[in-house]
């Protein structure tokens, strides 16, 4: 069937395969703008990013440029990107704090404006008289239609209406955070600026499906893992030393089919999904030790037994995040085109925790996240090459879906994959996609 | 280090650390990695921090921070077989100038230099540009120097990153 643009997008999503028309077709792009990235709940950031007043970061919900920043009182805000004056952007920069005054300043015609997005002050005043009322909404920046706050992460949504942000995240989407702050013996996590930033040649939904793809690894990765394997037998020959866990990490990407056959994949309401953790976390080494015991004495044991057996690898929460909660990291996915996708990488440290656990995030940030990666090198390649590869007028039309369908266990809604290797991640969150692009969710 | 006037740095030294950091360079456009470690101390670091006032590469985020094994490891990888997005054709060509000589330690000779690079990189049909900084701190050999510190700052050290970085710059 080959894609038509009259027909109803939700036929593009079958039980078992998807059209190619969902990753490379920029009219499908721009329907989803409108139905999921400017209707439902998308990730900003996190309140510690912006510690002081008049501090601000720049990012995008869809193609729509938003600020993050915090007003006088304490309180963060999510406004639009615009000079309501001449539409300029406010904010040109990534990141910056707004002066001594902790008001934005149009660099045009220097109308001035709170935090909240109330204007200040604006030369010129006179002409304004008898006209309009200087404190009319259209002269203020617009702020985000909706903001809610879960444990510190803000997201905003630009619809009116929906559902708010807890019943929206679910426990699907909750596990996240709470896995995250958990571990904190203060339940909170800062987060550590600045992130990374890198340029994805693909469509958006191709980076989340990879995230919980647990056959492409000891293939995509084998050479990484390979050679971590390797370094980690010279490095104990030569020092006698246990190597860093940092090589374990990258050796763990070239794991057996058998290790990822055995975790779970859990698909939620509203696409959010989750794999089971695999990366054995709790050595009994002096940092994890330390770890424990900060934990117990905040928390007592048995809670403390709960929070660290928690065993999550991976969640993502559809449409705008992945976060590796043990790994204190997450990545948030902006589509700036149907073919073009910017991720902003960040990671945390727990409030109250010993330093050394703040070291293996660091760890993993650098040697699977940075700029420099050995692991996302590869994954961007594929990303690319799939991208390119759905682009061609020919050679086929569809997405095969169909590894372990129809074997998933139901309940409540949520869906448990038979094997971990089960491609019952991609059908939840296309689940979720069709029932967006019908106008729902 | 003893920290002294530049100007009193002889020409034959200036000589020997421009000779240095050129080889460096032709050994990474010819990707002789074996040539490549042998350029550094056993305790030497190839460092790229992610701003411009980040004075150290420990317990912080960076672009590279690596010692001798992840430099290793990370020639492994590259020259594996199944690194697929690292085959046949990747190439890069690097100049370097700019070189000023910061300190020389009377006593052991130890330098420490700046200098400013520029890289092309060709892969998969299209190029890149890379442009920064280097500061070198460089022990003395008895016939060269062995890097201790080297420090990349790029100048688009904030990113955003099409595509990452698979060698050093």
């Amino acid at each position: 069937m080959p894609y038509d643009q009259e027909q109803d997008l939700s036929n593009l999503v079958e039980d078992d395969r998807v059209h190619k028309a969902c990753y490379a077709d920029e009219q499908v792009y721009e329907q989803e703008l409108k139905n999921i990235f400017y209707k439902s709940w998308i990730y900003i950031g996190h309140v510690s990013q912006v510690p002081n007043a008049g501090d601000y970061w720049t990012t995008w919900i869809g193609k729509e440029r938003m600020i993050f920043c915090r007003d006088d009182n304490g309180e963060v805000h999510v406004l639009y990107n615009r000079c309501p004056h001449h539409g300029a952007l406010i904010c040109n920069n990534h990141t910056g704090n707004s002066g001594n005054k902790h008001a934005f300043r149009c660099p045009y015609h220097a109308w001035q404006f709170n935090m909240d997005g109330s204007l200040r002050n604006l030369p010129m005043k006179d002409g304004y008289e008898g006209i309009i009322d200087l404190k009319d909404p259209q002269l203020q920046m617009k702020r985000a239609e909706r903001q809610g706050n879960y444990r510190g992460f803000v997201f905003a949504s630009l619809s009116e209406e929906g559902p708010d942000l807890e019943t929206w995240l679910g426990a699907g989407g909750k596990s996240a955070f709470d896995d995250i702050c958990n571990r904190s013996p203060e339940g909170e996590c800062e987060i550590v600026a600045n992130c990374f930033r890198i340029i994805q040649h693909s469509n958006w939904k191709t980076f989340l499906e990879n995230q919980l793809d647990a056959v492409h690894p000891s293939i995509t990765h084998h050479s990484t893992g390979d050679a971590a394997s390797q370094m980690q037998k010279i490095y104990k020959e030569e020092t006698g030393d246990e190597p860093p866990m940092g090589y374990q990490f990258l050796a763990d990407f070239a794991l057996p089919y058998e290790v990822w056959d055995s975790l779970d994949t859990i698909g939620h309401p509203y696409g959010h999904t989750q794999l089971a953790g695999y990366m054995g976390l709790r050595p009994r080494d002096p940092v994890t030790m330390a770890h424990e015991e900060a934990l117990t004495a905040a928390y007592g044991e048995d809670r403390m037994e709960e929070i660290l057996s928690t065993n999550i690898h991976h969640v993502l929460v559809y449409p705008c995040l992945s976060v590796q909660p043990p790994l204190q990291q997450l990545r948030a996915v902006r589509p700036l085109a149907a073919n073009k996708t910017l991720t902003e990488i960040w990671h945390f440290k727990l409030k109250g925790a010993p330093e050394g656990v703040y070291d293996r995030s660091l760890a993993y940030y650098y040697l699977v996240n940075s700029p420099s990666t050995m692991v996302n090198a590869d994954d961007l390649n594929n990303f690319r090459a799939v991208q390119d590869g759905l682009s061609l007028r020919g050679g086929g039309d569809w997405v095969s879906l169909h590894r372990n369908a129809g074997q998933d266990t139901v309940k409540d809604g949520v869906t448990t994959s038979v094997t971990g290797m089960s491609e019952q991640p991609m059908r939840n969150m296309f689940a979720a996609w069709k029932e967006y692009m019908r106008g729902g969710a | 280090m003893q920290k002294d006037n530049a100007m009193s740095t002889s020409v034959d030294v200036q000589q020997a650390v421009e000779h240095f950091l050129y080889k460096q360079a032709e050994i990474l456009d010819e990707r002789a990695w074996d040539s490549w470690l042998e350029l550094f101390t056993k305790d030497g670091k190839y460092w790229m921090p992610t701003h411009p006032e980040q004075i150290t590469g420990e317990g912080l985020p960076n672009i590279f921070y690596e010692d001798l094994y992840l430099m290793d490891m990370r020639i492994r990888r590259v020259e594996h077989p199944y690194a697929h997005s690292q085959k046949a054709g990747h190439r890069t060509s690097h100049v370097v100038s700019n070189i000023i000589i910061k300190s020389e330690s009377k006593a052991t000779g130890d330098i420490v230099c700046t200098s400013r690079f520029q890289m092309v990189e060709y892969r998969l049909e299209a190029q890149r540009y890379f442009a920064g900084k280097y500061t070198h701190t460089l022990k003395k050999t008895d016939d060269s120097y062995r890097i201790l510190l080297q420090r990349v700052d790029i100048v688009n050290v904030e990113g955003p990153f099409d595509y990452v970085m698979q060698v050093w710059l």
